[in-house]
């Protein structure tokens, strides 16, 4: 076994802008490539997770399999973090709060503009929407929170070195921001 | 002769009738204060400002001023205190920043960042709550509405038209709009108002200026509110 970190990451209900600012870090990723080893993360397609020092979660739960792999994560990391704004209080995907699921359903799948062939599909493969989006704390248990639409690449490194380097995380005033 | 009190340690000097913010604005200390503007009577309601008088906790919008007396204010556990305030602000309404025009100019926000706070860690309210685009020149969003009753006051006082208040109580409570239809649209608000410009955070926004800045280049992107100032302090160059 290494003794390189293990990290997994994931995205929920969130539109994978908070694993491009991870990969906008340049070619810090280079070291950091030599300091963790990634487990489950769409950067290595690992369907499933494994024994995790840290995880990395994008996205807030809107559907029943958010929730299923955020408890899969916690059981499994040593450390979770919330990336970005719709981890931290469900963001942009919470704005349908406002709404019914109902009326969100008929909007988009039967009386919304262009749609063809109107079902709202039905298929049991697909996870079932929960009435609202949440933030991930009101699930599970989080060690850290990154904000940010998406956190800016320098704020996720100056996170990751301390983590790795063991010393307490603090933020310089322009990396913290909301949007 | 002019009495004095210590705000962490540092002599400020104050005339009879001054509160504790009042006289730390004079003497260009900055306390961080959200429902205050030094323009109208004190509210104390938001309860940001809340500093150490002797040992005991006012707000130093409302407390006047003691000789003698020693002020604690920034200290790690009244920021924390103001942190768990603004936290419970967020979680109140519906605060999503990424889609909010105000994002960068919103004191709220910028209070935040200054109390150091990374996510508002409370079960979330998601209030229903409606909005109110049928002034031709501002939209009224009730979602990011924190009752601090800057737009009552500056309404009442400054414009002598009434246009805002409050309604209900507690949970309830929410900003009602005189008019016969209860919409904006319907009001006396005129853009020249003072109410109409108050706003300290994204609830009362005006129409056809959106994006006119950049996100990054706003007021607090760069520089924390202690330096940057109130939103008010800018309304020219904002609006």
């Amino acid at each position: 076994m290494s003794n390189k970190l293990r990290v997994a990451t994931c995205s929920l209900a969130g539109c994978f802008g908070c694993h491009m600012s991870l990969l906008d870090i340049d070619d810090k990723i280079i070291a950091l490539a030599d300091k963790v080893e990634f487990d489950r993360t769409p950067l290595t397609d690992i369907k499933r997770i494994g024994r995790c020092d840290l995880g990395l979660v994008e996205g807030g739960v809107c559907n029943a399999e958010n929730v299923e792999v955020l408890r899969e994560f916690r059981r499994h990391c040593t450390t979770l973090v919330a990336v970005g704004a719709c981890a931290i209080n469900g963001g942009i995907p919470a704005l349908r709060n406002h709404y019914p699921l109902q009326a969100c359903l008929d909007e988009a799948y039967l009386h919304g503009l262009g749609v063809e062939h109107p079902q709202i599909p039905n298929d049991p493969e697909l996870p079932l929407l929960l009435n609202k989006v949440h933030p991930i704390h009101e699930v599970v248990r989080i060690d850290h929170f990154l904000p940010g639409c998406p956190p800016s690449a320098e704020t996720i490194w100056t996170f990751l070195e301390a983590l790795l380097s063991g010393q307490p995380v603090e933020f310089t005033y322009r990396q913290i921001h909301y949007d | 002769m002019l009495k004095h009190f210590t705000l962490d340690g540092k002599r400020i000097p104050f005339a009879e009738g001054q509160t504790i913010m009042d006289a730390a604005m004079a003497a260009g200390e900055y306390i961080p204060h959200l429902c205050h503007n030094p323009e109208f009577a004190p509210h104390g309601s938001c309860r940001v400002c809340t500093v150490k008088l002797n040992g005991r906790r006012v707000a130093a919008c409302t407390a006047p001023a003691l000789d003698g007396a020693e002020v604690e204010n920034d200290t790690d556990e009244l920021r924390d205190e103001r942190r768990t305030l603004l936290q419970l602000l967020f979680i109140e309404g519906n605060h999503i920043c990424p889609a909010c025009d105000k994002s960068g100019n919103c004191q709220l926000q910028a209070l935040a960042y200054y109390c150091g706070m990374t996510a508002p860690e409370f079960t979330h309210r998601y209030p229903l709550r409606p909005l109110d685009a049928s002034h031709p020149d501002f939209v009224i969003d009730f979602n990011r509405c924190i009752l601090c009753e800057l737009c009552v006051r500056a309404s009442r006082d400054a414009d002598g038209k009434s246009v805002f208040a409050i309604h209900g109580r507690g949970i309830q409570a929410h900003l009602a709009i005189d008019s016969p239809s209860g919409k904006l649209g319907d009001s006396k608000l005129h853009k020249e108002d003072r109410a109409a410009s108050v706003c300290p955070v994204g609830a009362i926004l005006p129409k056809h200026t959106g994006y006119a800045v950049p996100i990054g280049e706003r007021l607090y992107d760069r520089k924390p509110i202690s330096v940057a100032g109130d939103v008010s302090d800018h309304r020219k160059d904002s609006s």
